[in-house]
């Protein structure tokens, strides 16, 4: 079932077409991704869907309702953890969270336990009164996520979660962006990092110049790509001077001799193993693994949108400071 | 009631950050004592205290509010933490009463401590304590939602300050509070009644001391036709230039 439906929607700034008639939807309780370099539309489509900006054109629904019009209901079931730190630098993490959880009208003792409870679940329960301004930038983060989730929203949107803070936050992060989905919480997420969205992600969609070029499951994804199927070989030994041998014995496919005792063969047709076992064999060479090669979620991003993913990272963090 | 409680979160929360702070206490303190100095130098006889009053209680309210809502707001739009707000389920018209409703309050305690100095040096009997009340009231709401607009027009806390000086400073000397409006050049006379303070002030005159020149029911009618005026064109311009 859909919990989010977009339709033809695009945002225009002075003539700049910020998004560009985009259409897509979630799953009720899947992590969906979007990913895509710097300026591709991300956060303007999550301000839209949020009610931080108003489109231009097109619809949204969210859970069955006018994610337009009707965005002050909308808001209800959503929370939103923005690509920066939005809490209150005067405030300790206690008190911003039940700041934020009497926001959306939840009682007295309901939300104190509950910031209570999310201090301890993210590892801020010590944080006692210090303020946020004197928080480093992973439990920034993680305090931030924690007030996106303190109504207990049915969607999380989550902007660049891990941007900007250190391995082990980040690791932290994921990790409880799992645990959120495994209870239920559809999760709509922007990233750069390629690994992070196909760790984390159920669906992706590929987001460029405004447009989305791609949509899928990574394997959908990584399928999609794969124009050929490609076998290697891990081999006893050496096997470069059986090279011309080997090329005139299995001419309908395409042979690469690697320098580490492996071969790739590559073909548009199902590759058939049983004649290598054999010809290897027969020449003494003990074959070790076949294993079958799958292009990478990177390399199925570069192909898709022309976008280098290390100039992509690069932009992001540098942005970032 | 969740309205009403992101209501009464917002204005506590703003109270507790921004508006009892040590430093704007003193300022509540310092700010009416000197217009009231202010006043004296300027005298050649004599003060007459009462006399100074409504001045004094117009201008503390004036410079309290448009001051504190332009900085808080322009300052929270900085750090990003305003977009929280607009985040939340709640109205933009519900959410911009909240954080000026703090403002209003400072304006009007900013009010009455010149009130509680003069009570300790004259007699203030005869005054009308109902009008002083809904004048003060109406001076502050009018004021505070200036700094609204004010603080929807710029994008930085310099700027707002500077904008407000640009209202405030044409609004004290038109008012009729240094000099009398009948007094004015004939060229600055309509100038005089297109500002909010020029009625706020008159009303305080004739509540203390019966010589106000605009009926006070008029005046009266004209701040709230101000206050809901700048309201409303502050919260459109803040849908068209912040969630934009």
């Amino acid at each position: 079932m859909n919990i989010i439906e977009v339709s033809g929607l695009s945002k225009d700034y002075d003539g700049f077409k910020a998004v560009n008639g985009i259409d897509f939807s979630v799953l009720k309780g899947e992590v969906f991704g979007f990913l895509g370099p710097n300026g591709a539309g991300k956060t303007t489509t999550i301000n839209m869907l949020t009610g931080l900006a108003r489109p231009t054109s097109g619809s949204i629904s969210i859970a069955g309702e006018d994610g337009i019009r009707e965005i002050k209901r909308v808001q209800r079931i959503i929370g939103i953890v923005p690509d920066e730190s939005n809490l209150y630098d005067d405030l300790s993490g206690y008190e911003n969270l039940v700041f934020c959880s009497a926001l959306y009208g939840v009682r007295k003792a309901a939300r104190e336990g509950r910031a209570r409870e999310l201090l301890e679940l993210f590892g801020l329960a010590d944080t006692g009164k210090k303020p946020f301004k004197a928080f480093s930038k992973g439990m920034k983060r993680k305090l931030t996520i924690a007030a996106g989730i303190i109504h207990d929203p049915e969607i999380l949107f989550l902007d660049e979660p891990t941007t900007g803070i250190d391995v082990e936050s980040a690791r932290q992060i994921r990790r409880l962006v799992r645990e959120l989905n495994d209870r239920g919480t559809t999760i709509f997420l922007t990233t750069h990092y390629i690994e992070e969205a196909e760790r984390l992600c159920d669906r992706i969609g590929f987001i460029v110049g405004g447009k989305v070029v791609k949509i899928g499951t990574v394997s959908e994804l990584m399928k999609d790509a794969q124009k050929e199927s490609i076998v290697e070989l891990t081999l006893e030994k050496d096997p470069s001077e059986f090279k011309t041998e080997v090329s005139e014995e299995f001419s309908d496919v395409s042979i690469s001799m690697r320098s580490d005792n492996t071969i790739r063969i590559a073909s548009r047709e199902p590759i058939k193993l049983m004649p290598f076992m054999s010809f290897f064999s027969s020449r003494g060479i003990d074959v070790y693994e076949a294993k079958i090669i799958q292009p990478s979620l990177e390399e199925v991003f570069v192909e898709v949108t022309g976008i280098e993913v290390d100039r992509m990272k690069k932009e992001k963090e540098g942005k970032k400071r | 009631m969740s309205s009403a409680l992101a209501y009464w979160t917002i204005l506590m929360k703003d109270m507790k950050n921004y508006y009892l702070k040590p430093p704007n206490i003193s300022w509540g303190i310092i700010f009416p004592i000197s217009w009231t100095l202010m006043f004296f130098v300027r005298s050649e006889g004599p003060v007459d205290i009462r006399g100074i009053l409504p001045g004094v209680m117009s201008l503390s309210v004036l410079f309290g509010t448009t001051s504190m809502l332009a900085v808080t707001i322009t300052f929270e739009r900085k750090s990003r933490s305003f977009e929280r707000l607009l985040l939340a389920p709640i109205s933009l018209k519900l959410l911009m009463l909240a954080k000026t409703t703090g403002a209003i309050l400072f304006g009007i305690i900013n009010a009455f401590i010149p009130v509680l100095f003069a009570l300790l040096i004259v007699d203030l009997s005869g005054i009308n304590w109902f009008l002083v009340s809904v004048s003060v009231l109406l001076i502050a709401v009018t004021s505070t939602f200036l700094g609204l607009f004010i603080a929807v027009s710029v994008n930085e806390v310099f700027e707002a300050q500077t904008f407000s000086n640009f209202f405030r400073f044409p609004m004290m000397f038109l008012c009729g509070l240094f000099i009398p409006i009948e007094n004015l050049p004939v060229f600055l006379r309509p100038f005089s009644f297109i500002l909010p303070l020029t009625y706020g002030a008159d009303s305080l005159k004739h509540a203390i001391n019966g010589n106000g020149i605009i009926n006070p029911l008029v005046s009266v009618f004209i701040l709230l036709g101000f206050a809901v005026f700048l309201f409303l064109i502050s919260t459109r311009n803040i849908e068209r230039r912040w969630i934009y």
